[in-house]
């Protein structure tokens, strides 16, 4: 007989049931987390905590960390097929999951490169510009592929030094919810991601509305989701990335778009 | 007021001893002989001679390794260019999946690289362990993430790799600079033949054990050992398409001519002779420790090391008498010591080559001071050296010594300090001390060097590109500029 698992959310680095005590069941026979408004509160709040740490880390350092995240993953290819139905098309979706984690590791030590500048300014000062995380990070994951489809947003979120609360596929959150384990061996700081499953009608306007969370990568959004977190996102001038259909792509700007740019002036002279 | 504190005549005085903390080497299995690493195995030369590998903290014979002649050079650069049809096609995703795992390889086998590294080149072992084996590694950790991206490396110029790189490395930082030579190059698409300097083939050698371990395909990388005919044999092949020659200046000339003509990709990382620049309002302390770090890391065997110490004239007195009480406390001797701050010199022509130069410093009229320390009776050693009233015209402020000697000069003016830095036929880098932001970018602008440290020396990293002005060479290595050395653009 089989010890089967009980599914549980991944916040602040551990593995706990919603605080709500409900369940439901999406995806099979399993009872799933049914996140609350609290639960929401309190992952922000730890990713808010993590934020320094993670993003103070040298880039080298987070590649590392993405990196290992690679490895774990690839170590469980056989897990994830099954859960994501079995047969090559889920095969090659975790295949891709873990090529993205791959490539994100290499972009950590190259945003900077790539996307800063030394502006020639007129006059005696040395000037240069340089992107930097933005903060907290929500990322709305798209309902299917369940995960594909938030590995592809969540990888250049942390690349870029964020932290990030995600909202799993309401639909297929096992996926995401297990993505949590891998995570959580990868050396990735407790906080630095969080995964929230749940009803999403119920949980996104408090995500779109929090004061602390920073930037959100609504990829998973309905049209009129995307209208809702805009607006509710002006409270704190939430950047809300709306990605469209080459939400899957591998980019460089995926991380780009989650983070600030800034510019320092410095005199040059004896 | 403040109160000055005066350290009494007993404490300055006073010698620290140390006990002895070796690094243990009984992990390391080195075998008696080496062949050659040649499209995957290792093969019998051809020449059928082999060379012995001599540890110079003790003397002793390490190991023998091959010496590759025209007909192993041959062998290796087909097997390169037959590698290169199948390397050059894989995917960039594929090339760094084999990159990255070298790289966790390197990681993985660190302390016996650590190890292998301080026995055959005669550095401190706390420098190999915590300097050269890390950064390596992370090298190939860098060029690994831009084996799948060289299309954002190089937007609307269709990157293409060249063919067979030749890579001919110094005996100064032997995997350090395997590692800065070969892992651009894959990340690339290039295949490559490597030969490790003649005094220091083993860490080489044991890269070569990790490529089968990685299981890269055979020939992507091969190691050839041998002297300086089996690096022009190699340089002079006609199927390799780049050269990557890091040495002196000398050699780098020669290697510039042999390839005039063949249409063949040149880059260069030659000799130096680094002003280091202290301005009289730099935190003194940390300058004192920068100046030791910028001559005396790796014995003073290093291209862009500060052997010409600039120092704002009216600072010279309290600076020297800080400098020379904190060479008192430097440990020279056993690199396998991890107190050790000075090792070996790495053999014996390069320590006859420091005596001649300094024995010409003492002739031309520099006053040389060297602190009280004992040496190790067997090996090749060379106490830390200063030398002060110099002349810019002396034979020690012009050439490269490569050793641990470090000849200081005056200046009054920040012009006058900018006119003496570039005055020398080198470019490769320069350091500077003061405590005015402006004034560090203000000189930066002024340096023709290609590296220019504040308040800082010696350091080194994957993402930073790093190489020289006038005849320090050309090319750079490390970050997005090391990349372009090995690929062709539109």
């Amino acid at each position: 007989m089989d010890v089967r698992k009980t599914y549980k959310l991944f916040a602040a680095g551990e593995f706990v049931r919603s605080e709500s005590g409900r369940t439901y069941q999406p995806d099979g026979p399993h009872n799933v987390p049914r996140g609350s408004r609290k639960d929401l509160r309190d992952m922000v709040k730890a990713a808010r905590g993590a934020f320094p740490g993670w993003s103070r880390r040298t880039a080298m350092n987070r590649g590392q960390v993405l990196y290992r995240a690679a490895e774990m993953l690839d170590g469980r290819r056989a897990e994830f097929r099954d859960l994501l139905g079995g047969g090559r098309p889920a095969g090659g979706q975790v295949d891709a999951a873990v090529e993205t984690w791959v490539w994100y590791a290499g972009w950590t030590d190259k945003l900077h490169q790539f996307a800063g500048t030394v502006n020639p300014v007129a006059g005696p000062y040395f000037n240069f510009t340089l992107p930097e995380p933005t903060g907290v990070v929500g990322v709305v994951a798209p309902e299917e592929p369940a995960l594909l489809g938030l590995v592809r947003r969540l990888a250049p979120a942390l690349c870029g030094g964020n932290t990030v609360v995600a909202l799993a596929s309401e639909r297929a959150p096992l996926a995401a919810l297990t993505l949590g384990e891998v995570l959580a061996t990868s050396d990735l700081p407790p906080g630095v991601v969080n995964v929230l499953s749940g009803k999403r009608q119920e949980l996104l306007p408090w995500l779109a509305a929090h004061m602390d969370v920073n930037a959100i990568d609504a990829a998973g959004c309905t049209a009129a989701q995307l209208a809702q977190v805009q607006e509710a996102a002006a409270g704190n001038l939430k950047r809300v990335v709306q990605s469209g259909p080459g939400a899957e792509a591998l980019s460089p700007h995926a991380a780009l778009d989650l983070m600030e740019f800034k510019t320092v002036w410095h005199p040059i002279g004896v | 007021m403040a109160i000055a504190k005066r350290p009494s005549t007993e404490m300055r005085e006073r010698r620290f001893e140390y006990a002895a903390a070796p690094e243990a080497t009984d992990h390391l299995k080195i075998a008696d002989s080496y062949s050659l690493f040649i499209g995957g195995r290792f093969v019998e030369p051809h020449s059928r001679r082999r060379f012995a590998t001599v540890n110079p903290a003790t003397g002793q014979t390490l190991s023998e390794v091959a010496e590759a002649d025209d007909a192993d050079v041959d062998r290796a650069v087909t097997a390169a260019a037959d590698a290169f049809r199948s390397w050059s096609r894989l995917s960039g995703a594929k090339r760094a999946r084999h990159i990255f795992r070298l790289s966790r390889l390197m990681q993985e086998r660190a302390r016996e690289l650590a190890v292998l590294e301080t026995m055959d080149g005669g550095k401190p072992i706390k420098e190999s362990r915590d300097v050269d084996v890390p950064l390596a590694a992370a090298h190939f950790f860098y060029y690994a993430g831009w084996a799948d991206k060289l299309e954002w490396a190089f937007p609307n110029r269709r990157p293409r790799p060249l063919g067979v790189a030749g890579q001919v490395i110094p005996w100064n930082f032997p995997l350090l600079m395997l590692a800065w030579k070969i892992a651009p190059a894959l990340a690339a698409g290039n295949t490559v033949v490597l030969k490790p300097a003649e005094t220091t083939p083993l860490s080489a050698l044991a890269f070569a054990d990790i490529c089968q371990q990685a299981d890269l395909p055979p020939g992507v990388v091969n190691i050839l050992t041998g002297a300086g005919s089996t690096g022009a044999s190699l340089v002079g092949h006609p199927d390799v398409r780049k050269v990557a020659f890091t040495g002196s200046t000398e050699v780098g000339k020669e290697i510039q001519r042999a390839t005039a003509g063949s249409g063949k990709h040149l880059t260069l990382e030659l000799g130096g002779k680094a002003a280091n620049i202290v301005f009289e309002d730099a935190p003194l302390d940390q300058a004192i420790e920068g100046i030791v770090n910028g001559i005396y890391f790796n014995q003073g065997h290093v291209c862009c090391a500060g052997s010409r110490l600039l120092v704002q004239e009216s600072i010279l007195e309290p600076l020297l008498a800080k400098l020379k009480s904190r060479l008192g406390t430097l440990r020279v001797g056993d690199p396998l010591d991890k107190n050790t701050d000075v090792g070996a010199i790495n053999s014996r022509a390069q320590l006859e080559k420091i005596e001649g130069l300094v024995n010409s410093g003492i002739e031309e009229g520099a006053e040389i001071y060297q602190p009280a320390c004992d040496l190790p009776e067997r090996g090749y050693w060379f106490r830390p050296t200063i030398f002060t009233n110099v002349a810019q015209s002396y034979r020690i402020a012009r050439e490269e010594i490569f050793g641990p000697v470090l000849s200081v000069l005056t200046f009054r003016t920040p012009d006058e300090a900018v006119e003496k830095a570039n005055n020398t036929p080198y470019g490769l880098s320069a350091g500077v001390w003061t405590d005015k932001g402006s004034r560090i970018l203000w000189l930066a602008e002024r340096m023709r060097a290609g590296v220019v440290w504040a308040n800082t020396f010696n350091r080194f990293d994957p993402t930073s590109p790093f190489g020289g002005y006038k005849e320090s060479g050309f090319g750079r290595e490390g970050g997005l500029h090391g990349l372009a050395a090995y690929v062709e653009l539109d």
